[in-house]
């Protein structure tokens, strides 16, 4: 049932393209105003204020300027290409060190570490140029103020080097904390806003943020120059046929580092290179994550009743209710390939102690052309990068693998109790009783890490490599998000029926879905008697990272709890006549008498 | 336009309001049961009193482990690192600003004489500059709090100033919630604690909690069994109770800390009628902010001007908020793009507001005038995204300046500013807390309640209904409407004694004939307001 690569390929295209674009022209329209900005700050002068005005105005006109606007246009233009070529809906949760270095040698980051690392080398040029005074150029004459053609011998200016290696050094940081902290992850906000009230309210955390970590990467790349500044310096001048100024301290000194003018000045690049490439990012995101189908879905069955009506409508002739039909079909297989994920984790959990990989699933951007919902939920195969979260040496997993994630439960219009399927669930259910999750599996899990330390007799090998629990069941819930919204728009949808759906349409499918809520409710209320599967991390306000991937899982058993209490105080006692399994009937009870 | 002399006589003194019925509202003597013919009518909820002579004080207010342990001085130097990691910039300049010459310190160390003397220059440098940026900063937030008053309050006064309750600092129940499904109620106390009463069960949880200080408002959580946010003076406090367990004394564990820096005292609350999101304001902050409850994770929805936000209040069919402003201004967001209109009132700072069920009214009253304004707003639909659509001006809807009532026992005064405000779910009944001007009225009680038949459609109206009355001596602190009485309204009143009782107003809905149990008000409200016309002639 997968739609051939090909056409998500190009439907992904068709509705990002524009997106993407976008968001490149409000960042190059930006990049002015940066460089402005960066200009005037990096001439200040105090004491002469209407020198320092004029004097930033007039350097604005000249061409070196319209020059590196342009080379940092095409910069931008690059960070972009790899921002959409990185991005994911679903973040990848490292299971262990090992995993979390294994990303970082995969050819695929190695490139993109490599272009960012030149990409900031040619930003830390412009910022070079553009800063003027000491370190405009490499090469400088032997005596000050005499031509370069007529100097007798050429020198290497090192302030100009330091800052060229200054930006690789924070275009190298750049993409390792965009690896490590998934900035490639699109983080969907509580609440809808306009782009501009957005970039707004990021903006001054965006600048905080970038001014702190250049503050730190600065510290560090001086440490770096300290120890290891004099290689790049000496095949630079051997290559470029440059000589050492002896009147100039070499700057792989305490002394050389010292100067607060090369400190603020290469701070300075580093926050306008940060600025530059966060604030494409940020809009890049905020493009982004503007109305997907199922986003779409959740906010049409809350606030449109014209649009909840077409979902309700019949087709003309023949008078089938397509809509509802495709709608509810596909939230409802989200849903219960959801239990079926979930119960596999838990038994793998329960049997071995070691989480089996569930199949990545990623949902691609769809379009929702105006008006009448389509939704179409590409779901495909993801080729993740290698977790490594599993040696094969202690694997032994005495269950099949139940790999089934396509299963249908439920047909939308038949009797949904017909379904062999869902019958074979709750069976499954059944068998996986509590003290499989909550007692025994805290010993077992500490078997397979011992397993590892007698064999290779490391234990900082075992300690990299062994799974850590905490990071399996986020990564369980990584793409929670998506089944939010199923849940948050089917709930919604069903609680307007009852008023609005004039057809019928919504109660053939009732049983189906409360079934389906319910089973998930079960499975999830177990998978939270895991260890550390209800252990929060720290929450750091402020950041402009955000970590609430992390606790996606939480989000999925709250909005879960409400979307079920959602159709019991709309339908009230009448769901006493719908028919459900014994069990189910015990459950919504206690939902309608809010004791859940 | 309605005004307290078209209200009916008063009752004698020392008659107690027990309940509505055929339009009239009947008092007794005391309080009693109610007749037989309406005691089934009722479910057993729980009538107390709570004196504040019963509430411990508490015993330990310093909360920190600080005086347990030897003061130790250390170096300059590590009290500034220490001072940065604890508090900040702020923290080192105070630390710098108040070191003292450690001289002798150094004494033994040997130093030559120039190096302490430089030190000493030094460090008198250091403190100069320090004290300098410290009174700049006083200065300019000096110059702030001039612009915005509250702000140079301390934050009990604060809260007491802006809380919904009419004595929050000296009565013994500050805050009071009605869980909005079923028959249970949960009411914070002068001494921190908060009891959770259920009509269908004997345990009364008790809820302490170490950061639950000075709690200012709650609310529960819609769409669920048993959370309940609570206001606290440093942070929000999200309870997860159990409604299963049988525990009077639920952990601390139970409740989740939300805090955000510079988003204290808060003062007021709001969830998402759709159980969604948290709301959660402070007079301080500019921002309110947007909890994700579950991840912890919040968004700030920054509006500068006005100084604070001190009120909330959400609509029913969850399509808009108002949030009141220290200053005489006051903003309405619509809730789906969030984007906000701003209304400047004349006289003061809007003080309390409430919604009719389909969300297209807004009542609310301003400091410093005896009056009840009105603000209609259009239709609400999807199709309209990010526009609040409300009208240009507010009309007056009803005036409650003081009135002079002739009475078989004498004159009394009634009127002066509402304090607090509520309009019940189905939007048939008004409550309002009157506060008297206390120098001038020679009343029995300076605040009183005066409740209004109200209707919205087709066209609104406001129509007297009478005074409640409790107790002798007896003011009223709070008042809150039960979400889902099906036989009518049914209000809570929190008096100054401690005591809460609930006062049904038994009628027949004319919006909601035949009212099927178990309806939420959204839903039925969502889905008539799509059809119902705009009224034909404007009010007033």
């Amino acid at each position: 049932t997968f739609p051939a690569s090909n056409e998500v390929n190009y439907r992904t295209i068709k509705v990002l393209g524009w997106r993407v674009a976008a968001s490149i022209a409000w960042s190059v329209l930006l990049l002015p105003l940066c460089t402005a900005a960066f200009i005037s700050v990096s001439s200040v002068d105090f004491f002469h204020p209407i020198q320092w005005v004029s004097n930033s105005f007039n350097d604005l006109y000249t061409s070196y300027v319209v020059f590196c606007i342009l080379l940092m246009s095409l910069v931008i233009l690059v960070i972009s290409i790899f921002n959409v070529e990185f991005y994911a809906v679903v973040p990848s949760i490292p299971c262990s060190r090992l995993a979390l270095i294994g990303k970082v040698i995969h050819p695929r980051q190695v490139i993109h570490s490599v272009v960012h690392a030149t990409l900031g080398m040619l930003v830390a040029w412009c910022a070079a140029v553009l800063t003027k005074g000491k370190f405009q150029f490499l090469a400088l004459p032997s005596r000050p103020l005499q031509p370069l053609w007529e100097a007798d011998y050429v020198c290497l200016n090192e302030y100009h080097l330091f800052l060229l290696l200054l930006g690789a050094f924070v275009g190298y940081g750049y993409s390792l904390r965009y690896l490590v902290n998934n900035m490639n992850y699109l983080l969907f906000p509580i609440i809808q806003q306009y782009k501009y009230l957005r970039f707004r309210r990021s903006l001054p955390l965006l600048v905080k943020h970038s001014c702190v970590e250049s503050l730190y990467l600065v510290r560090n790349f001086c440490a770096a120059y300290y120890f290891f500044g004099y290689i790049p310096r000496a095949w630079i001048s051997t290559t470029m046929d440059l000589q050492t100024d002896s009147n100039l301290h070499p700057l792989d000194t305490l002394a050389g580092l010292l100067d607060l003018s090369l400190l603020y000045h290469s701070w300075l690049g580093a926050v306008f290179l940060l600025l530059t490439w966060y604030v494409t990012w940020l809009l890049f995101k905020i493009y982004a994550t503007e109305f997907l189908a199922l986003q779409d879905l959740m906010f049409l069955s809350q606030y449109s009743p014209a649009r909840r009506q077409e979902v309700f409508s019949l087709s003309q002739p023949g008078g089938h209710p397509h809509n509802w039909t495709a709608i509810s079909k596909e939230c409802l297989n989200l849903l219960s390939e959801l239990t079926q994920k979930l119960i596999t984790h838990q038994e793998a959990a329960a049997a071995n102690g070691r989480v089996k990989q569930p199949s990545a699933r990623d949902l691609k951007i769809s379009p929702s052309p105006s008006g009448i919902l389509e939704t179409s939920l590409q779901t495909q195969r993801l080729n993740r990068l290698p977790r490594g979260c599993m040696p094969s040496l202690v694997k032994s997993s005495l269950l099949p693998s139940k790999a089934s994630p396509g299963s249908d439960l439920g047909s939308p219009l038949g009797s949904p109790f017909g379904s062999p399927a869902l019958n074979r669930k709750t069976g499954m259910l059944d068998l996986s009783s509590p003290w499989h999750g909550s007692v025994q599996s805290p010993h077992i899990m500490r078997r397979g890490p011992k397993l590892w330390t007698s064999t290779s007799g490391g234990t900082l090998l075992s300690q990299f490599s062994s799974c850590s629990c905490k990071a399996s069941i986020q990564a369980v819930f990584a793409d929670a998000q998506m089944h939010i919204w199923a849940l948050e728009g089917l709930s919604h949808l069903v609680a307007a029926s009852f008023t609005e759906d004039r057809f019928g349409v919504v109660q053939t499918t009732l049983p189906a879905i409360l079934n389906t809520f319910l089973t998930l409710q079960e499975v999830v209320d177990k998978h939270f008697k895991l260890p550390h599967a209800s252990s929060k991390p720290p929450r750091i306000p402020g950041s402009l990272l955000d970590t609430s991937y992390k606790t996606l899982r939480f989000a999925l058993r709250a909005s879960l709890k409400t979307a079920i209490y959602r159709i019991t105080t709309t339908f009230g006692e009448h769901l006493n006549a719908v028919q459900v399994s014994a069990e189910h009937k015990k459950r919504l009870q206690q939902f309608l008498e809010f004791k859940e | 336009m309605c005004s307290l002399a078209l209200f009916p006589p008063l009752p004698p003194p020392g008659n107690v309001t027990l309940y509505e019925f055929n339009n009239v509202l009947v008092s007794e003597r005391s309080y009693e049961k109610l007749p037989l013919a309406f005691q089934g009518q009722l479910e057993d909820l729980p009538v107390l009193t709570i004196p504040k002579e019963t509430l411990k004080a508490h015993s330990r207010l310093e909360h920190s482990t600080k005086p347990a342990f030897i003061h130790h001085r250390e170096t300059l130097w590590k009290r500034c690192i220490s001072a940065w990691r604890e508090v900040g910039v702020s923290g080192v300049l105070h630390e710098v600003a108040n070191a003292e010459e450690e001289g002798d310190a150094d004494q033994g160390t040997g130093e030559q004489p120039w190096i302490h003397v430089a030190k000493e220059l030094a460090l008198h440098w250091m403190k100069a500059g320090s004290r300098c940026t410290l009174a700049v900063c006083h200065w300019v937030s000096s110059l702030h709090g001039s612009l915005f008053p509250h702000l140079s309050l301390r934050s009990e006064d604060m809260i007491a100033e802006f809380s919904q309750a009419v004595d929050w600092a000296g009565c013994s129940v500050r805050a009071f919630s009605w869980h909005p499904h079923t028959s249970k109620f949960a009411v914070a106390l002068l001494d921190d604690s908060i009891r959770v009463y259920n009509a269908n069960s004997a345990t009364i949880p008790i809820l302490k909690h170490r950061l639950q200080r000075h709690v200012a408002a709650m609310a529960w959580k819609p769409l669920c069994a048993s959370i309940l946010a609570v206001a606290c003076q440093s942070c929000v406090l999200v309870w997860h109770l159990d409604p299963t367990s049988l525990s009077t004394r639920p952990s601390s564990g139970c409740a989740q800390v939300l805090s955000h820096p510079g988003h204290s005292p808060v003062t007021s609350l709001a969830w998402a009628p759709s159980g969604g999101m948290l709301l959660s304001a402070s007079p301080v902050d500019t921002a309110m902010l947007v909890w994700d409850v579950s991840t912890e994770s919040c968004m700030q929805l920054q509006w500068f001007g006005g100084g604070g936000v001190t009120n909330l209040a959400w609509s029913p069919d969850g399509s808009k908020v108002l949030a009141a402003t220290p200053s005489a201004v006051f903003r309405v967001w619509e809730a789906q793009m969030w984007t906000c209109e701003k209304w400047p009132t004349i006289k003061g700072r809007c003080r309390t507001g409430c919604w009719s069920p389909d969300g297209s009214r807004l009542l609310f009253t301003v400091l410093g005038e005896s009056v009840i304004y009105s603000l209609s707003f259009s239709e609400y639909s999807g199709e309209r995204q990010g526009q609040v659509g409300g009208s240009k001006t507010a009309s007056i809807v009803a005036d409650l300046s003081e009135t002079t009532f002739e009475t078989l026992y004498g004159e009394e005064r009634i009127g002066g500013e509402v304090h607090s405000m509520v309009w019940d779910p189905s939007g048939e009944r008004l409550a309002a807390v009157i506060r008297g001007n206390a120098e001038t009225s020679r009343s029995r009680t300076s605040t009183s309640i005066a409740v209004f038949r109200t209707r919205n459609s087709p066209v609104f109206e406001l129509l007297p209904c009478g005074f409640l009355h409790g107790e002798e001596g007896a003011q009223a602190q709070l008042v809150a409407f039960h979400p889902c009485f099906k036989k009518g309204a049914l209000l809570t009143v929190c008096w100054s004694t401690g005591r809460i009782s609930h006062i049904p107003f038994f009628f027949v809905s004319a919006q909601f004939p035949a009212c099927s149990p178990g309806r939420s008000p959204l839903m039925a409200l969502g889905s008539r307001s799509s059809a119902r016309e705009q009224p034909l002639f404007s009010e007033l």
